[in-house]
């Protein structure tokens, strides 16, 4: 009796699996089918992801993007790394907790909004870097909860130690602190990277006019909203093969975020 | 260097941007959806209350409903596919476990809207599924599976059922093997032990991620506008409208407000939720 | 100049709770000090005012002629080894040990000499590039303590360093620690709750009790005349017998005059230790103290026999230690009636408080 409800659990598993995958596997397919509708298999070709790298909008949407989250990582990552350093270890109150779960809470249309508001009450004009601004605020927030996480997550004494061996508390910060937590840290960025990668409504909200300051969602979205191309399954293969990678890196540097 | 100084530098920069790129433009909206809407678009600084009588208006409210129907199934199929999904994954070895969890997650990680193209591509009149349909002859004409709201929950359901398989995986991990075998010794059978003894030590875990999925859906954007065909409005379909097309940004602000009040709401009843039942389990 | 470590007065609060109250210890230069106490006692609290963690509201501390109080931990002149030993896990023994030295901004050659050196006396030379979790918990803590004593302390502090290993290690371990104090020739200053180790290893004790400083002595002193009743029941054990004191010892309710010497009066509680109680089938006539009983249980102990003995009158019980050669002969029962038999200089009279 036991063995056949599991098995039927495990069958549950694998159409599940199957029902995550399908999509995705689907997607890949077609970006290599000569066709490039689902209707019909008319071949491999390459065709579509040439036409890619050979759209402009597309490349300079990619380089946009790249800027965008890379510089919002950065940003992101040093200052919610000390964010997290001086919650955890100085001044824990629920009051800050909930401002720094917030960004992960609002609904992105709502801070899409707010944040357009604010700027054009400050008469700012739009572009990539108020993108950029807005990013860091949702990047912050994932970063400072993967580095809390790291930071509850070993002996604090080790700090005490360096302090009862001379160190200065900076010293202390350098080799002692920052080393332990680094597996956090560098998770956090390379998800916060992903996160910025694929991030659409905060980035349409607070662009502005013009290609100039368009991402790759941006750009999607319309391919995707007003005109359905095959180019979009090459794209779509691109884009999530690189987060797929980012992830598993970031896996791989710290498995223990992964276990929440 | 002062205890003080030290806090500023590590608190300050993180604090000062959410305080200064979070918290004052939401609050700033707050008090937009109290003001009217200007001549061409904008602000005038007339205060009213209008706004939220509007917001009340039948119309409204009924977009209210739908996305609260749609966000509510959304949550139901999402836990019931999740449910045994997780509880199957406790039972793997210990070793695959970590693996089929991110093999959960891992789409997760991929682009939303791509995620939410390939159901496009998948459920339209030529796509996978009325292919293999008709393909296998069990329908004659295609189904219309796009731009209504089977689409929108079935994008919902594949996007966000992820996470409520994370929350009851967490909470099943959780429960004391003993307790499980404890009920087995006691006389009782399979089905007993599980809607008696498991089950009701996952609903921190169900309540968690069911919450998570309901918040989630009911303030998307892009699945009812994609999966939707632009003529399904949900809240989040309304919001960008108001902002963008009617440039009613006082109204936009007011609806803003009442779904963060209704999300604030559901997180506060789980936390509450979550604090009585870790109480009952003792310490945790 | 005294070399050794003052504690003047020291007073700690949290909020309304009162850690330490009102300590105050004089601390030998070589000597081996162990703070001993019960869980909650504040020897930890006490031992971290030592070492600048924690900030006393009152009082001083004053180590090797200088005073300390205010100085923060990285500047003081002793070194801690933690309870978790605290190892930094990211470095290799050979640079958790360097740490200290290079904070003192030592020329390089000169570091990897000192840590060789103590690498070789802690036996762990081969070691050397081990990471913490490549080792074993008796080797953490020897880098642990070298990690502190490379830096040449005047006062080395340690946290229940044996807490953590098993019970046959943690005998080798009391010896040989008290072998290194020896030989380094500093002040060891050892919190710990477990009394028997305390005795094992100190020169002088201090005893603390809510935050308090019952008693300090040596662990000859503190067992054969504790001065109270929480100090005679907290080390080794003892028994205890209420009555009232009076010229010659302690008339106890049920019992009869027993008899003791002491200058107290008033109600009083006598005690004796169980290995000085012997039992005999007949009362001797000798002046000795002398109740009978009825032995309730026997409990052995391999090289010598617990026994609980009921006193006649009913209300106590009284435990005794016989040696294993003498529980041979007199063959000792349950149900036996005996005489609980001992000197009058073994008893112990302590105020009821």
């Amino acid at each position: 009796m036991r063995d056949r409800s599991n098995m039927g659990l495990k069958l549950h598993l694998v159409l599940f699996y199957t029902f995550l995958y399908v999509p995705i596997l689907v997607l890949m397919a077609l970006s290599f089918n000569r066709a490039g509708l689902p209707t019909v298999w008319t071949g491999f070709s390459l065709e579509w992801y040439g036409k890619l790298f050979t759209a402009d909008p597309i490349l300079s949407a990619a380089r946009n993007t790249l800027i965008v989250a890379l510089i919002s990582t950065v940003l992101a990552t040093i200052f919610g790394t000390l964010l997290a350093v001086g919650v955890e270890t100085r001044h824990n109150s629920s009051v800050l907790d909930a401002v720094l779960f917030a960004p992960m809470i609002i609904p992105d249309i709502v801070l899409a909004i707010a944040l357009l508001s604010f700027f054009t009450l400050l008469n700012m004009t739009l572009g990539l870097h108020s993108i950029i601004l807005s990013h860091v605020v949702f990047n912050i927030a994932f970063v400072v909860a993967v580095v809390r996480t790291r930071m509850r997550n070993f002996d604090h004494s080790i700090l005490e130690a360096s302090a009862d061996l001379g160190a200065s508390e900076f010293t202390t910060f350098r080799r002692i602190l920052l080393p332990a937590i680094a597996p956090g840290v560098i998770a956090g960025a390379l998800l916060s990277f992903t996160l910025s990668v694929d991030e659409f409504i905060i980035a349409f909200f607070t662009a502005g006019a013009g290609q100039s300051s368009t991402t790759l969602p941006m750009q999607i979205y319309a391919m995707i909203r007003f005109g359905v191309t095959p180019e979009i399954n090459a794209m779509a293969t691109i884009v999530m093969f690189v987060s797929f990678t980012l992830v598993f890196f970031a896996q791989r540097t710290d498995k223990e975020v992964f276990s929440r | 260097m002062t205890n003080r100084l030290k806090s500023v530098i590590l608190l300050g920069p993180g604090l000062g941007w959410l305080a200064l790129l979070m918290v004052v433009p939401c609050g700033l909206i707050f008090t937009y959806a109290f003001f009217e809407r200007g001549i061409y678009g904008g602000i005038d600084h007339v205060f009213t209350f209008e706004n939220f009588v509007r917001a009340t208006d039948p119309l409204y409210l009924g977009i209210f409903l739908r996305s609260a129907k749609i966000a509510f199934l959304t949550t139901i199929i999402a836990i019931l596919i999740a449910y045994p999904a997780a509880y199957a994954i406790t039972l793997a070895p210990r070793r695959w476990q970590t693996g089929l969890l991110i093999l959960v997650i891992l789409p997760f990680w991929s682009n939303y809207l791509i995620r939410t193209y390939a159901w496009i591509v998948m459920l339209n009149r030529e796509g996978l599924i009325n292919n293999t349909l008709q393909g296998a002859g069990l329908i004659d004409e295609p189904l219309s599976l796009l731009y209504n709201n089977f689409a929108v929950i079935v994008g919902l359901v594949y996007n966000y059922t992820p996470f409520v398989v994370l929350a009851i995986y967490s909470s099943l991990n959780r429960i004391n093997v003993e307790t499980i075998e404890a009920s087995e010794d006691l006389g009782a059978p399979a089905w007993t032990t599980f809607h008696r003894v498991i089950l009701p030590q996952t609903v921190p875990g169900i309540a968690a991620g069911g919450v998570f999925v309901f918040v989630l859906s009911i303030g998307n954007f892009i699945t009812p506008d994609l999966l939707g065909g632009g003529r399904l409005q949900m809240v989040g379909n309304l919001i960008y409208d108001q902002f963008l097309s009617a440039r009613d940004w006082p109204f936009g602000a007011t609806l803003s407000m009442f779904l963060i009040a209704i999300m604030m709401g559901l997180l506060f009843a789980q936390a509450v939720l979550a604090n009585r039942a870790a109480g009952q389990r003792g310490q945790d | 100049m005294n070399q050794g470590v003052q504690l003047r007065n020291i007073t700690k609060r949290y909020g309304l709770v009162t850690a330490i109250d009102n300590v105050s210890l004089d601390i030998r230069d070589n000597e081996f000090f162990a703070l001993l106490g019960p869980s909650g006692c504040g020897k930890t609290t006490l031992l971290r005012t030592l070492a600048g963690f924690e900030t006393p509201q009152e009082g001083q501390v004053i180590v090797a002629g200088q005073n300390v109080t205010n100085i923060r931990p990285s500047r003081r002149p002793l070194n801690l080894m933690f309870q978790s030993y605290a190892l930094f896990p990211h470095m290799s023994v050979e640079k958790n040990i360097a740490y200290g030295l290079e904070m003192e901004k030592l020329p390089k050659d000169e570091i990897a000499t000192r840590v060789a050196e103590v690498l070789e006396s802690a036996k762990l030379s081969g070691f050397a590039g081990r990471k913490p979790d490549q080792l074993s918990g008796g080797q953490r803590q020897r880098v642990a303590l070298a990690r502190a004593l490379v830096k040449r302390p005047k006062v080395l502090l340690l946290d229940e360093p044996l807490s953590a290993l098993d019970k046959k290690l943690r005998e080798e371990m009391q010896l040989e620690l008290k072998r290194l104090q020896h030989e380094v020739g500093i002040t060891f200053l050892i919190v710990t709750h477990d009394q028997e180790e305390a005795l094992v290893m100190a020169d002088r004790i201090a005893v603390l009790h809510d935050g308090k400083l019952a008693q300090v002595g040596t662990p000859h002193e503190l067992y054969e005349h504790p001065g109270s009743r929480f100090v005679a029941d907290f080390i080794g054990v003892m028994n205890f017998l209420n009555g009232n004191a009076v010229d010659g010892g302690v008339d106890v309710d049920g019992a009869g005059m027993l008899r003791g010497v002491s200058e107290l009066r008033g109600a009083a509680t006598i005690a004796v230790r169980p290995e000085r109680v012997s039992l005999m089938q007949t009362a001797p006539q000798d002046g000795r103290n002398c109740l009978p009983g009825t032995v309730e249980e026997v409990a052995y102990h391999g090289s010598d026999l617990g026994v609980h003995v009921r006193v006649r009158g009913g209300r106590s019980t009284l435990s005794a230690r016989v040696p294993a050669g003498q529980a041979d002969r007199e063959c000792i029962q349950p149900g036996q009636d005996v005489y609980c038999v001992w000197d009058a200089k073994h008893s112990r009279i302590l105020p009821n408080c």
